[in-house]
Parts: structure tokens; sequence; C-alpha cells
């Protein structure tokens, strides 16, 4: 477990944040620009804090008051940068063995081929860097990062660099590795989708500050974004429901009500975390007849935010969890809906990419943060 | 060949000492760095009389330095080392400079990626650093080498130009056309360092082009 609590300051920006992580996969989430970078390079020794701590696993790696520093290379934490670093005078072999050499020969938990399997580099091993594409080159420094034993693995925005194919290929491999290697991961992102799916704690930055830190589902509302309409969205919490195999649909079950999305979502009774915009929403004052639209979830009406013609509803979900929906308030206005109504939310299965749709880990690791 | 002798000792043992300063020189940043680059680079812009006279006044035997050495038993005014100190001297900022361009080219990312993998400083520099910027170092090798044998100057003010000791290709040949009926000979001279300096280009290109070829990763 990682333990941070530390300040630094460069002209034009103050960093001030602390946080703790707990197993599987922890977010740092914000925006470009709130210190996500900075705090990672602070954790992984390649900037020293003005005052503060980091520990991790009871070892102390940073302290200012006691002038602890222990330089990077002795703080066993692997990093995967955003472009991949490699090292092009190397081959992709001995890339992913570089760490190895350092590693303390007792503490190698982390098999070569079992790497190479998980990430499915196997026919990779032999080329030059320079000729992957990227992302092949992300999977060599995840692999590489990963053999050198890491007691934490930080992964600094992976994918920023890759096309939306080559992301959604790899959001699975680190959902292999979290539930695999059982190395803790600290994930940096700004795409809500990715940390929705991945993390089971996310720590919400913005300028400089912790702002926010708890379940995903909870804290990554409101949304970041330029325009509010089209960046709101919610995280919501659901379990697989039964599948129909004829129209290829699989149901998504949340004590609200349900809804389907295209494609499978995994094991039936697995628990998914899926992001709707707000924009996708459809409100209806009593329950739907006879609509295109395959899901609705009932709830009351929590807020209110008008914008000029539009508002942004939240709906306090049955059970638990929130949606915002977004809507015209005129319509609002002709279903008379007001703060604590009952309504019935749409949801367009269309509308959400199945592809981003994924699984928590079966037992999902919580701490108290 | 005396002259080969000079610049190959000459380069090879500033090498190291090149490597380090075009390193630090790229990377570190420390108080009086402009200084430290102001001296390395001197002998570039000096006349070479004028470094010759200073390595005389430093290395000469009652020099600063040269007492020194002269206890130790070594001594190196008007001896063929002399010679090589004063063509390292001369090729050290040529040296540096290839070196220095292709240390700040190598990105330091790379060498945090190594740090974070467990690889020390000094073993980051040897397997990620300096590989990289191979083709410079190889480069300022050359280029050091060449001024090596081509010294005149300097040499010639430390190390006078005394036949079988420190009387360098150049000194050589300038000797030969001072007398009458010399020509044949520093024309056959001439002839023998253009040959060498050709294959001390062709060699560094070769190399210089095999580590392209290996970054850009014709596997």
């Amino acid at each position: 477990m990682i333990d941070v609590d530390v300040a630094r300051r460069v002209p034009g920006f103050c960093l001030k944040v602390a946080f703790k992580n707990g197993a599987g996969i922890t977010a740092l989430f914000g925006r470009s620009g709130a210190g996500k970078s900075m705090t990672i390079g602070l954790v992984a020794g390649l900037a020293k804090p003005d005052r503060g701590r980091i520990v991790l696993d009871d070892r102390v790696l940073v302290d200012t008051q006691k002038r602890i520093f222990v330089p990077s290379h002795k703080r066993r934490i692997g990093v995967v940068f955003q472009d991949s670093h490699l090292f092009p005078h190397f081959g992709v072999r001995q890339n992913l063995l570089f760490g190895r050499w350092f590693a303390p020969r007792g503490a190698r938990s982390v098999g070569f081929d079992a790497v190479v399997q998980t990430l499915g580099i196997a026919h990779l091993l032999e080329r030059a860097p320079a000729t992957l594409s990227g992302g092949e080159r992300q999977r060599i420094a995840i692999g590489r990062a990963l053999l050198s034993d890491p007691r934490l693995l930080l992964l600094d925005e992976p994918f920023a660099a890759l096309d939306l194919q080559n992301r959604l290929e790899i959001l699975p491999l680190i959902e292999r590795l979290r539930d695999e290697f059982k190395i803790p991961i600290l994930y940096v992102s700004h795409a809500v989708e990715e940390v929705a799916r991945l993390a089971a704690w996310a720590v919400v930055l913005d300028d400089g500050q912790v702002v926010a830190q708890g379940d995903p589902a909870d804290v990554l509302r409101p949304a970041f974004g330029e325009d509010p309409r089209f960046a709101s969205a919610s995280i919501l919490a659901m379990q697989v429901g039964r599948r129909d195999t004829a129209y290829g649909l699989t149901q998504l079950i949340h004590p609200a009500g349900s809804i389907w999305i295209a494609g499978g979502a995994g094991m039936q009774g697995g628990r998914v975390r899926v992001v709707v915009q707000a924009t996708n929403v459809t409100l209806a004052a009593s329950r739907p007849q006879g609509l295109s639209v395959q899901g609705a979830l009932e709830g009351r009406i929590a807020r209110v935010e008008t914008s000029g013609a539009l508002a942004l509803v939240e709906i306090e979900l049955v059970g638990e969890g929130r949606l915002s929906a977004m809507a015209t308030r005129r319509a609002l206005d002709d279903l008379g809906l007001r703060r604590g109504d009952l309504v019935f939310a749409l949801v367009k299965t269309a509308a959400i990419d199945e592809r981003l749709v994924g699984g928590t880990s079966s037992a999902p690791a919580r701490n108290a943060g | 060949m005396l002259s080969l002798r000079i610049a190959i000792v000459a380069t090879l043992v500033s090498l190291p000492f090149g490597i380090f300063v075009a390193y630090a020189l790229a990377r570190w940043h420390f108080p009086g760095k402009t200084l430290v680059a102001a001296i390395v680079y001197l002998p570039l812009v000096l006349p070479p009389v004028v470094t010759g006279y200073m390595l005389l006044l430093a290395f000469g035997r009652r020099g600063i330095f040269g007492s020194l050495l002269a206890a130790l038993g070594i001594v190196l005014s008007f001896r063929w080392t002399g010679a090589a100190l004063a063509c390292a001297v001369m090729g050290f900022p040529l040296m540096v400079r290839a070196m220095r361009l292709s240390f700040e080219a190598v990105d330091p990312r790379l060498e945090q990626a190594a740090g974070t993998l467990g690889a020390n400083p000094l073993l980051a520099f040897f397997l990620v650093s300096l590989p990289l910027a191979m083709p410079g170092v190889i480069a300022g090798a050359t280029l050091a080498f060449a001024r090596a044998l081509g010294e005149f100057g300097a040499t010639i003010t430390f190390v006078s130009n005394i036949p079988g000791e420190t009387q360098t290709i150049a000194s050589a040949i300038y000797t030969f056309i001072q007398v009458p009926g010399g020509d044949p000979a520093a024309l056959r001279l001439t002839l023998v360092s253009i040959a060498i300096a050709l294959v001390a280009i062709v060699a560094s290109e070769i190399f210089q082009r095999r580590g392209e070829k290996r970054l850009a990763g014709s596997a």
C-alpha cells in the first residue's frame, strides 16, 4: 500500500496531495494540468517534493523532515510512461529483461513466460522497438515494468497516445494484470470510461488538490470537460443479467430497473460499471410503454440545474447511485417534473459503447482511504 | 610511425575525460558550468602557439605541474608523451563538442526509465546513454584523432621538433620543405597523411552508419 502526502511548488503551479491506495487499481483522475503526472513523478522518485512523506508498504521512501529520499532505482516502483520510452538500441526481449537484471533475486515473483503470455507479445520478442505499433510498444513497456518485480506499478496515461481500437485491446490486459499478478496499480487517466472500468478507488485531482476520493461511481461526477452538455456522464454499478443470443443483447440489472446493451459483458452475475452520457438519457413521468428504448431506471429527481434552454437533472436511483440526464427546460415543465418527483430514465441501448463496459474484479477491493 | 602513435595515445587517453566532460556539460547543472565549457573550448579559438606556450609554462620542468610530475619521474616537455599531451589538449574541444551534442540528443526520460527499472545512474549511463550516444562519441574521437595527426603549432611550441622523439608528420613536412631538395620527402609524407585521414574518416562513417541503422531498427 502506498501512502502519499506531499507538496511541491513550481513556478505557476502548486501541488498538495494526500491519498492512499488499496489493492487493485487506484485511479488518479483529473483534467490535464491537474497535477496527475507531477504526483506520479514524485511517487516514482523522478522529482523531490518540497515537503511531505511517501511510504510504500511500511518503507519510507520520502520524508522531508527526516531528510529521507530514496532514489528511483531503489524504490522498486515500475512506471509505464505516456510514450513507452523503450530503449531503441535493445531488442524487445532485452527491453523486457532490462529491469530483471536489477531486481533482487529472491523477489522474482513475476515469471517471464507468464508476462509474455498475458500480454500476448510472444511474436514480438525478436523485433526492434522502432518497428512496433503504438499499442505493441505500450504492451512491451508494461511487460518491462512488470518484470522488474515492482511493489507498485504506475501507469501514467499509458493509452493517451493510442487510438480507440488499440485502447480497447489493451484495457482487458490491464484487468488481467490486476487479477493475475496482484501488484497494486496507480493508474493516471482523464478518461472517465477507463477509470470506471478499471479502478476500485478513484482519487480526483483538480488544480493540484485532491477534490474527492472514493468509489469511481460516487466521485466521478460532475464530469470534467470543456462543454458540460456533452461531458456530463454518470457511472452505474450494475450486474450482468440474462443474454438475448438471438438479438445479441445483454441485460444489465440495477435495483432501479434494467437496461440492455449490445454484445456481451462477461459472466452472468458479474459486476460491471457502465458509463452513461447525460445526453443519452430520456426522462418520462410514468413507466413508458411502446418505445424503442429498451430500458428504464426508476428514481427521484435530486437536483435540477438549468443553463439556458437546457437542464441537467440528477436522479437519485432506487437502490443506489445517481444518474444525470440532460433535457430541455420546456420538456421538464411540460411533464411537470420538479425536485423530489418520481421519474423513469430511459437509456438508449445503441448509445452505450459495450466495448467500454468492464468488470470490476469479482471481489471488489475497497479501502478506508 | 611516431605521429600515429602520438595521435592514438592522445585520443585514447583523452577519450574517458572527453566522455565525462561532454556528459556533464550535456546533462548536469552546476555552478561554473559556463566557465568549464569556456576553458574546454578555449584551445579551439586560441592560437595554437599560445596553447603550446601555456603547456610549456605549466608542464615544463619548472612549471607547476611539470615539477610535480618530474618528481615522480615523468617528464613531458620535449618528449613524445608531451607531444601526445599537446595533441590531446588541442583535440579535446572537438571531441567534447561532438559528444556533448549527441548526449543532448539522448532523451533523458530514457535514463529515468532505466532508473525506475532499478538501474543506478552509473549503470543507466553505460547501458543506455553511452550506447545511444555512440555515433557522436565515435565522431568526436575521430575528429580528435584527425586533429592530433595534423597538430603543429602547440606541439612545436611545447616539445619542439626533435626527429625520432617529438617530430610529428606535420613538423616533419615543415622541416623537409625548409631544406633544399626536401620536396620529394615532403610530398611522400603529405600522401601518407592524406591516406591516414581518409581511412579515419571512412571508418568513422561506417561505424556511425551502423549505429544509426541499429537504432532505426532494421531487425
